[in-house]
């Protein structure tokens, strides 16, 4: 039994491991290890259009999970106060945005917006006053909008299960003793859902951060970090791949993390 | 007063879910009337969607029946090889791991599933590829193993991919067995194979039913590992998906494909949600 555990973590952790020791390779090669050397790092960050893709990531990933957060806590405070008819619904959609494969939300996201484009676009063009009139198009907005979708629902389930959790008690104390609703909530509740609403953020950070398939679908000319790297794997794998690769890991790495950290912490609080 | 209270109070409810509900719409259910609409309607010559109501569509689906059988035969065989290897971990996990440590070695199943999925099957590729195991094996005198670009290299990477995913509810459902169950059963006289398969194994289902719906139903839609692992040659629904819209712009066919594709998820999460009830008998199963 020992041996096969221990098999399956070196079987989870070695591939891993081969990335990382190989994003420090001295020469070229992918399998066989000429010296350490950290210059493929140097490389990589010197490569202006895989800075620009984690530039674009970043921006991309910060902007959907801090939207999906706000209105996915909004979300899971209002749903609390609806009738049963309106909140199955909204679990309804929920579960689907979580469900629905990536691939499928990625097309129906790109085959919407380009309905909404040729309809948009020459309207547009027609009332504009000026000679060039702005055009919509895929990008920005369309990948942190489809991030946006799964993310907000993520943030909605994790806030829906702490305020499930969270004592009625407390909030009616408070009530009682004249504090408005908005003083409640600020001084009260939002206190002990905030470490969820900030683990929901991290993981739909690390969830945008890492997506591949949605974004390939409705980004349009724009690169995002994995998109970027999996078109250099297509070229054949590199040192400075590897040095990429190495950073992302290091990076949903830490965010879990914090994540993981912060789901802990409610755990704890709520034994108390 | 009474009134004014209440109209005040549902105007800050909807507030509070008008955002949601906006994004819901706008971005998930309006999408998916588009797809179903595309799905009806016919490739316009360069390319792209030209209104028309006809089901040659999906009369054309037969053409891409490669791509669902590997999907229907991968996906599960992929989820049941992940139960094989992930039910022993969860066991050790949950019954046998010392207290101390057991959040730790948790935590170490957990982090991989949250890193880059990407990264992780692109590992593999170097590892199945010319210039890795097969290279090794040539070493020793065994030539021209192929690994990568075959049904086995896209099991592995599924497998690879998504044991922490199958590990979690199964550990989690051992975590919450009674002890005493097992005691009592030893108490009775029971040997501990009999009481693992009569006792700790019937009350791990529901978990073991949650991890494979979870894993066989992200499997359906999966894209990576096929693309990297199988190399063009052992390809699933999300490859073809790919190539109709990104490479051959047909449109229609492609909304069609994925139309079918969410029928498919929505059938395998009823069948799931069925079985789990049959187990769990009134018990409540959380698939999502």
């Amino acid at each position: 039994m020992r041996v096969f555990i221990s098999s399956v973590y070196l079987f989870l952790y070695a591939p891993i491991a081969l990335v990382v020791l190989f994003s420090f390779n001295a020469g070229r090669s992918a399998s066989e290890f000429t010296g350490f050397s950290t210059a493929w790092y140097g490389k990589a960050l010197g490569n202006t259009f895989l800075v620009a893709a984690l530039e674009n990531s970043l921006m991309i990933a910060f902007t959907s999970a801090a939207l999906a957060a706000i209105f996915g806590t909004m979300a899971a405070l209002g749903m609390e106060r609806l009738g049963t008819r309106t909140r199955a619904v909204f679990d309804a959609l929920f579960a689907a945005a979580i469900v629905v494969p990536g691939v499928v939300i990625g097309i129906a996201t790109l085959v919407a917006l380009v309905a909404v484009f040729s309809f948009v676009n020459p309207a547009l063009a027609t009332i504009w006053p000026g000679d060039q009139p702005p055009q919509l198009g895929l990008g920005y907005g369309s990948i942190i909008a489809a991030h946006g979708l799964f993310s907000m629902a993520l943030v909605t389930m994790i806030v829906k299960a702490r305020i499930a959790s969270l004592g009625r008690d407390i909030v009616e104390a408070s009530s009682d003793l004249y504090a408005t609703p908005l003083t409640t909530f600020r001084l009260i509740v939002l206190p002990q859902i905030l470490p969820s609403i900030l683990a929901g953020f991290l993981l739909a950070f690390t969830f945008s951060f890492d997506d591949f398939i949605i974004a390939f679908f409705v980004a349009g000319s724009k690169t995002t970090l994995p998109i970027y790297v999996f078109a250099s794997i297509r070229r054949g794998v590199t040192p400075e791949i590897n040095a990429i690769a190495t950073l992302v890991l290091v990076a949903s790495l830490l965010l879990i993390l914090t994540a993981r950290v912060l789901m802990r912490e409610k755990k704890s609080k709520s034994g108390e | 007063m009474q009134a004014a209270m209440k109209t005040k109070r549902n105007l800050v409810t909807a507030a509070l879910v008008a955002p949601a509900a906006a994004w819901l719409t706008v971005f998930l259910v309006l999408p998916f009337i588009a797809m179903l609409v595309f799905a009806f309607g016919e490739r316009a010559p360069e390319g792209g969607y030209q209104a028309a109501f006809t089901f040659a569509q999906f009369a054309n689906l037969p053409t891409r029946a490669a791509a669902f059988w590997n999907t229907l035969v991968l996906a599960p065989a992929g989820a049941l090889l992940c139960l094989l290897v992930a039910y022993p971990v969860a066991y050790y996990l949950a019954v046998k791991a010392n207290p101390r440590y057991r959040l730790i070695l948790v935590s170490l199943v957990v982090v991989p599933f949250w890193t880059s999925l990407l990264v992780r099957t692109y590992a593999w590729m170097y590892i199945l590829g010319s210039r890795g195991i097969p290279n090794l094996l040539a070493m020793i005198g065994i030539e021209d193993v192929r690994m990568l670009n075959t049904p086995g290299a896209v099991l592995l990477g599924i497998v690879y991919g998504y044991l922490p995913l199958m590990i979690m509810p199964i550990y989690v459902s051992l975590e919450k067995l009674d002890r005493r169950l097992l005691e009592a059963s030893a108490d009775l006289g029971a040997k501990p194979v009999s009481t693992f398969f009569g006792v700790t194994l019937p009350l791990s289902l529901p978990g073991v039913m949650t991890g494979v719906a979870l894993v066989t139903i992200l499997l359906l839609g999966e894209y990576l590992i096929p693309q990297l692992l199988g190399g063009g040659k052992v390809f699933f629904i999300g490859n073809a998906l790919v190539d109709l819209f990104l490479q051959s712009r047909n449109w229609p066919f492609g909304s069609a494909i994925a139309v079918t594709l969410v029928a498919v998820v929505v059938v395998v999460l009823m069948v799931a949600m069925r079985i789990a009830w049959k187990v769990a008998g009134t018990r409540q199963v959380d698939l999502v």
